[in-house]
């Protein structure tokens, strides 16, 4: 009977020393030990795959074509210059309303995208450059900034400009307007002067 | 006359039993503890080809997590960034370091790098990652508080008790949609979450979904 807790006690020590605990950090990949169908021979997003030459499941698009619900590359709205020309347009298309919801959207996707490096005040003190790994950040509110055009605003979020990288990729042509509306309102809270400021608030701000 | 059962055998009944009532409690007792998501997945941290650290990125640096999984909020799954987005800063920030080689050499050539994929559900599950944090389902409620973490590992089990233990009481859970990927955010209280979850509840129309049909199709 000895021998039998003994063996037994033996045991559970060894499945447990082998087995670890729950949680415990691991290199190995989780074994599977039944199928059940969970790993199916299907295409899945950004997966590698077999199927097609390139192993890629996710595919890049044909070059001169345009996917359903891109947007087609000529007009303002996307581009932020007139058709065929490199005029730059002047204010955010009408096609853009531009309300509260869309000021909120600007300044999440700004906060979401600009101010690592421009800063949350737009003054070019993001994190990149307070930790010293960036030299040359604008400041939005540069008066050579100021001066631009919507359509110009768009066009360096869109395609980068100088060090900047091009943003058309990952920020959909909303956000890309969204941005440049806020954009114009954090410039504004720089430049605005006592005047602006509606008059039953202005005896606060004296203060 | 000699023994044709030697005296021990006398205890033999008494060893079966014990023998088959520890075997019996040591094998049920290992299943249920090893032979399930908590123990199999919970804690997988591969090595991944680049030393990309979440720690420094979201939690250091205070980078949104959309910054580079931009399409979360409108796509069924939370995309792995192309190395051109890496190279926004990394063209700048540590430009020559040996770290960042595969990155730099992915971004000029277009092929992409293999990360690890860690989180997994099978794939008859058919989770759709923007209608969660679009309707106040932060990211760390499955994926942990990845902005602590310097190497990704799964923290969750993701098994089917997971998934319906939100199901079943969504209002434990839902946040406010700009805390959505505020990793370190807490309700103020328990009874705060509760009534701000019924109220979540209520006005994004989310609803508790059970059906198998939810998830399985």
């Amino acid at each position: 009977m000895r021998y039998l807790l003994l063996i037994f006690a033996l045991a559970v020590v060894v499945v447990m020393v082998v087995g670890g605990r729950r949680g415990d950090l691991s290199r190995r990949p989780p074994i599977e030990l039944f199928a059940d169908m969970d790993r199916q021979p299907k295409l899945r997003p950004q997966a590698p795959n077999d199927f097609f030459g390139d192993g890629r499941s996710s595919r890049l698009g044909v070059a001169g074509t345009v996917a359903r619900g891109d947007h087609y590359q000529d007009l303002p709205i996307n581009t932020g210059h007139m058709p065929g020309v490199t005029n730059v347009v002047e204010s955010i298309p009408a096609e853009i309303k531009v309300d509260e919801a869309l000021m909120n959207r600007g300044q999440q996707r700004f906060n979401i995208n600009c101010s690592p490096c421009h800063g949350a005040q737009g003054d070019g003190n993001g994190i990149t450059k307070r930790i010293g790994a960036m030299g040359v950040v604008a400041d939005l509110h540069d008066p050579r900034i100021v001066k631009m055009t919507d359509g110009e605003l768009f066009g360096i979020i869109t395609n980068g400009k100088g060090l900047m990288g091009a943003y058309g990729p990952n920020v959909p042509v909303e956000d890309r307007w969204a941005i440049v509306a806020y954009l114009r309102a954090l410039q504004l809270s720089r430049l605005g002067t006592l005047d602006d400021v509606p008059a039953p608030f202005r005896a606060q701000l004296k203060k | 006359m000699s023994d044709i059962f030697p005296k021990w055998t006398n205890r033999l009944p008494l060893m079966m039993i014990t023998g088959a009532l520890l075997g019996g409690t040591g094998v049920t007792a290992g299943v249920w503890y090893y032979c399930t998501n908590k123990y199999a997945n919970v804690g997988y941290m591969p090595v991944q080809p680049v030393a990309f650290s979440h720690a420094i990125h979201a939690d250091q640096l205070g980078m949104d997590c959309r910054y580079c999984h931009n399409a979360v909020e409108k796509s069924w799954y939370s995309n792995i960034p192309t190395s051109t987005l890496c190279m926004n800063c990394h063209n700048q920030v540590l430009k020559d370091d040996p770290k960042l080689a595969l990155v730099r050499e992915s971004a000029q050539s277009g092929e992409p790098i293999h990360w690890v994929q860690i989180h997994k559900v099978p794939d008859y599950v058919f989770f759709n990652h923007s209608v969660h944090v679009n309707r106040g389902l932060s990211c760390v409620e499955c994926h942990g508080q990845v902005n602590k973490m310097d190497e990704v590992h799964q923290a969750k089990s993701l098994n089917m008790t997971f998934c319906l233990d939100c199901h079943r009481d969504p209002a434990a859970h839902l946040r406010p949609l700009d805390k959505i990927t505020d990793l370190d955010w807490q309700p103020k209280s328990e009874e705060s979450q509760r009534a701000d979850g019924a109220k979540f509840m209520h006005d994004w129309k989310v609803e508790s979904l059970q059906n198998c049909s939810t998830c399985h199709r």
